[in-house]
């Protein structure tokens, strides 16, 4: 059966949200095994000291105790790695400290694990852990991230200046040369705030290990399980990774927080087999503020060199970036490959130099978080270039305008090639759609009502569907970075799409159901897409980067071309034709020029049923498999103009409009879109508003409650104003797709500062730094004193 | 110290002896396994556990399953009809797209019932005001706005 219409590009509803409105999704706290048994995590209250010693008699002899470990047990495996080597710029690799699974000599920050109590119930394993006792030695602690490198302490001793590598990319001689001839040059401060990803579902994992087989299987809350399995085994527990099955079930929310390798469910797949009981464990909140790895914490200057006209000459940047305690799975890569590639923006800018030193402290590591290096660029990027134009007395959209990349491919000064785009368009949308011309009006009408209004802008470039495997590796990547599908026909000719990306909220199991169902030309319910599951799935590097629908998504478009190719041969047959004659439309097989046709199904049959069949020449079954490794990365693009409100008797700041204009290439299905865009925009608005990581001198984590860290709440955010442009579609993957994912928390952060400062520039305010708190807009209102 | 309880769960009876300190959520979920309610903070931040206590929306992580002697509880299960389909909230959310991840889900569903059961006809900011004890890192909620206000016409409020 044909589908009527096609399904890309319609806003279907979800397959799978009958399980989640209903209650019978399956989230990883949600399984319990037979023999249960459950963990609990002893952390370190201190953010740096050295371990004297620890006694676990009491615990390992308290009630329903079945077993305690410390970093003293886990003799003979590895730290938790790290994918990826930066270099310095003299050319030595980046200092790589190990990452003990539970703490050894030292703790290195709040909520390190120092053991691990398994009990038959978690209040037990509490009650245990709390007779644990440590003698520590304690240390100065390294916190703050601009003085990092002089503080005095080592956090590890590979490292004594905290400088984990200093690295840089750029033409340093050029941008020099262009700042000696510049007409104006526009110079910044500018702080990009450490966050937390708080997904709302705690990180959590179980395992369990079967002597009969000698085999391991954890269900563990993780954006990657292949990844997570290679690591884990490879790297740390020496384990035959055929003999571990990682199930990452439905997972709630991810953001960059559950790609990584974490300590909790090495420790438990390790302990499993000595226990002979499965182990449950699941943070709670408390232990995901200390523990999941935290986003962002730059500290950054840049300078823009422009002639007279507003012509971007070059642009220069020197940014330290805080690592935290340890390094975290793709933490190196962040403030480097994909920070400091993305500071041309959409702009022809010729010249761009970026230095990048990164350093330890005693906090938590810092790794990717929605946006992941991107959000970083952009902010320090479309802050420069509104200051820029309030300085020189251009109108901020203008001064982009003229300075916009129009000529594609494109060759930054930082190394990305952008295949396609057209920024005039997204940023035209959105000065229409935002009514920036009624802005005045507006103003005006928010002072008789004693308030401040301002807009702001940003335009931003992201880098996604990371990356050519190959191109990757000459950058440090330690994994490859392709993506694997398979397609699975049955015999009755229903599909099940097997993918090597994780669902975690994206919406998978229908878009690319749409993809796969529109090129077989079946109905949607006739196309399931598992995922998540070593067990089910031959391979996958995972779902970040908003690479899945560009990456994986293309890998099983791969493999459904290789059915249709060899469903092709099996038409010819039955049809008595020569392969060459056949053609597959809306899901028939078909001899040209004449209405000799098998359906698929009939084709699926033979497949299965081969009594009528070249099985001389040709297999029977049909079911393929596609590993697809990109040319490129893809390059969504799009414009944001964000209206607020400051009441300047409080420093309050309201969001009065917030306007989006997309380019994402393709659209599969637009509900789905727009859902991701409003999401990144609610987390890059709490970034710059609400969310800000503290921690005191001494390395306590003061934000480690939702009491204290302001998560955005539904009254705290306005309605939306979301469009997708009839975008530019990719040049170099066969949907045309670009990724959506990241965008709205990349772009959002600068037009809100930027809207602000907007409003305050009548009272002589010209920085801010996020979030923008009540207490901080008052204070630099007062401090400006006009 | 254990206490025996006897309540309504979901229109069924259901007696238990579960200890002092038993929390209301982990009593759905562990004794009775209705794991559709999910815990996302223990600390009645985040909302994720919502459930009805005598028709009034509560955090099931702060109430003790002691205290629901002799009262009536509903969970998300409770108000997925038994047909397959779904109650006119449930698909106002599949509807307007107002969800992702699935993990805040119930609780949302749960507190939106009662924020359109006791304030008919809510206006958008009441509607946001009476979601603010429910947390969504996802949707950036407008449309779980949408969803709620769909939801409560096709429910008649």
């Amino acid at each position: 059966m044909s589908a009527a219409q096609p399904l890309i590009g319609r806003s279907v509803e979800r397959k799978e949200d009958y399980r989640f409105l209903t209650g019978t999704g399956q989230y990883t706290d949600d399984i319990t095994l037979p023999r249960q048994s459950y963990a609990c995590f002893l952390r370190s209250p201190h953010a740096h000291a050295r371990i004297r010693s620890i006694a676990t008699a009491a615990a390992g002899a308290a009630p329903g105790v079945l077993a305690v470990f410390t970093g003293k047990d886990l003799t003979g495996i590895g730290g938790l790695p790290c994918g990826w080597l930066i270099k310095s710029i003299d050319g030595s690799p980046m200092k790589e400290p190990k990452h003990p699974v539970l703490a050894e000599d030292k703790v290195r920050h709040v909520g390190d694990p120092l053991a691990l109590v398994i009990a038959e119930s978690v209040a037990q394993a509490k009650a245990a852990a709390a007779l644990i006792e440590i003698d520590y030695e304690l240390q100065p602690a390294v916190v703050d991230t601009a003085t990092a490198a002089r503080a005095g302490t080592a956090v590890h001793d590979i490292a004594p200046d905290n400088v984990c590598y200093t690295w840089a990319i750029g033409d340093k001689a050029a941008v020099e040369a262009a700042f000696a001839r510049a007409d104006h040059v526009t110079r910044l401060s500018i702080v990009n705030n450490r966050l937390i990803p708080n997904a709302i579902e705690p990180r959590a994992a179980n395992a369990a290990y079967s002597r009969a087989d000698d085999s391991y299987t954890l269900y563990v809350t993780s954006q990657n399980p292949h990844v997570e399995r290679l690591l884990m085994t490879a790297f740390v527990l020496g384990l035959p990774e055929h003999k571990v099955r990682v199930i990452a079930p439905d997972v709630g929310g991810g953001f960059g927080s559950k790609i990584y390798l974490y300590a909790e469910e090495t420790a438990l797949v390790w302990a499993a087999r000595r226990v002979g009981r499965p182990i449950k464990w699941t943070a709670e909140r408390s232990e995901s503020f200390q523990t999941d790895a935290h986003g962002r914490d730059h500290v950054s200057t840049a300078e823009l060199a422009l002639d007279r006209n507003g012509k971007f000459l070059a642009l220069r940047v020197h940014t330290t970036a805080n690592l935290g305690a340890y390094l975290s799975t793709f933490a190196s890569c962040i403030p480097t490959i994909l920070y400091a590639t993305l500071l041309a923006g959409q702009y022809a800018t010729p010249a761009i130099y970026c230095e990048v030193q990164a350093v330890f402290t005693n906090t938590t590591p810092v790794d990717a978080y929605r946006g992941a290096g991107r959000p970083e660029a952009t902010y320090l990027l479309e802050r420069t270039v509104e200051l820029a134009a309030r300085e020189m007395r251009i109108d901020p959209p203008e001064l982009r305008r003229r300075n916009f990349i129009r000529h594609f491919p494109y060759a930054s000064p930082v190394g990305l090639s952008y295949d396609t785009g057209d920024y005039e368009a997204t940023l035209n949308r959105v000065l229409d759609i935002a009514d920036v011309k009624g802005f005045p009006a507006r103003k005006a009408a928010s002072a008789q009502r004693g308030l401040l209004r301002g807009i702001g802008y940003s335009c931003y470039i992201e880098a996604c569907g990371i990356a050519p495997s190959n191109i990757a590796g000459a950058l440090g990547a330690r994994a490859g970075l392709f993506e694997a599908g398979e397609i699975r026909v049955h015999p009755t000719g229903k599909v099940t799409v097997f993918t090597g990306s994780h669902s975690h909220g994206q919406g998978h199991e229908t878009t690319f159901a749409q993809v796969v169902a529109d090129r077989l030309g079946l109905a949607l319910e006739d196309v399931d897409v598992q995922h998540g599951d070593t067990g089910k799935v031959l391979f996958g590097m995972g779902t970040y980067g908003s690479r899945s629908l560009a990456v994986g998504g293309t890998a099983i478009i791969k493999a459904v071309d290789k059915i249709i190719a060899k469903g092709k041969k099996i038409a010819a047959h039955l049809l008595e034709a020569s392969d060459a004659d056949v053609e597959f439309a809306q899901g028939e097989f078909r001899v040209a020029g004449t209405d000799r046709k098998k359906a698929f199904a009939e084709i699926a049959l033979a497949a299965y049923v081969p009594h009528n069949y070249p099985l001389d020449k040709l297999e029977p079954g049909l079911n393929e498999n596609a590993f697809y490794d990109p040319s490129n990365f893809t390059f969504p693009a799009g414009s944001y103009v964000c209206e607020v409100e400051v009441d300047p008797d409080t420093g309050a700041v309201r969001i009065a409009r917030f306007t989006a204009s997309d380019d994402f290439g393709n659209v599969v299905n637009p509900m789905i879109v727009e859902g991701q865009v409003h999401g990144g925009l609610a987390q890059g608005i709490g970034q710059a508003l609400l969310e800000g990581c503290l921690y005191s001198d001494d390395g306590q984590l003061l934000t480690g409650s939702y009491t204290d860290y302001a998560m955005p709440r539904a009254a705290d955010l306005p309605a939306f104003h979301v469009e997708t442009v009839r975008g530019t579609p990719c040049t170099h993957n066969p949907l045309g797709v670009k990724g959506c994912g990241e965008a709205g928390a990349i772009g959002s952060p600068p037009a809100v500062i930027n809207a602000i400062l907007d409003a305050l520039a009548a009272r002589g305010v010209t920085s801010l730094d996020m979030p923008a708190t009540p207490y901080r807009v008052w204070q630099a209102i007062q401090a400006a004193g006009r | 110290m254990s206490v025996t309880i006897q309540l309504k769960v979901n229109g069924r009876p259901v007696a238990a002896e579960v200890q002092a300190d038993t929390l209301l959520s982990a009593f759905l979920r562990e004794h009775l396994r209705l794991t559709g309610t999910h815990v996302g903070c223990d600390t009645a931040s985040c909302g994720a556990c919502t459930v009805h206590l005598d028709g009034r929306a509560v955090k099931s992580c702060n109430v003790l399953a002691a205290q629901t002697q002799g009262r009536e509880v509903t969970t998300i299960e409770g108000i997925t009809p038994e047909d397959g389909s779904l109650h006119p909230m449930q698909a106002a959310f599949k509807a307007c797209h107002g969800l992702q991840c699935g993990f805040c889900t119930a609780g949302m569903v749960m507190c939106a019932l009662d924020v359109v059961t006791h304030q008919p006809h809510a206006t958008e900011e009441q509607i946001r005001a009476g979601l603010e004890g429910n947390l969504c890192r996802c949707t950036g909620y407008h449309n779980i706005v949408r969803a709620v206000a769909q939801g409560a016409k096709a429910m008649g409020r």
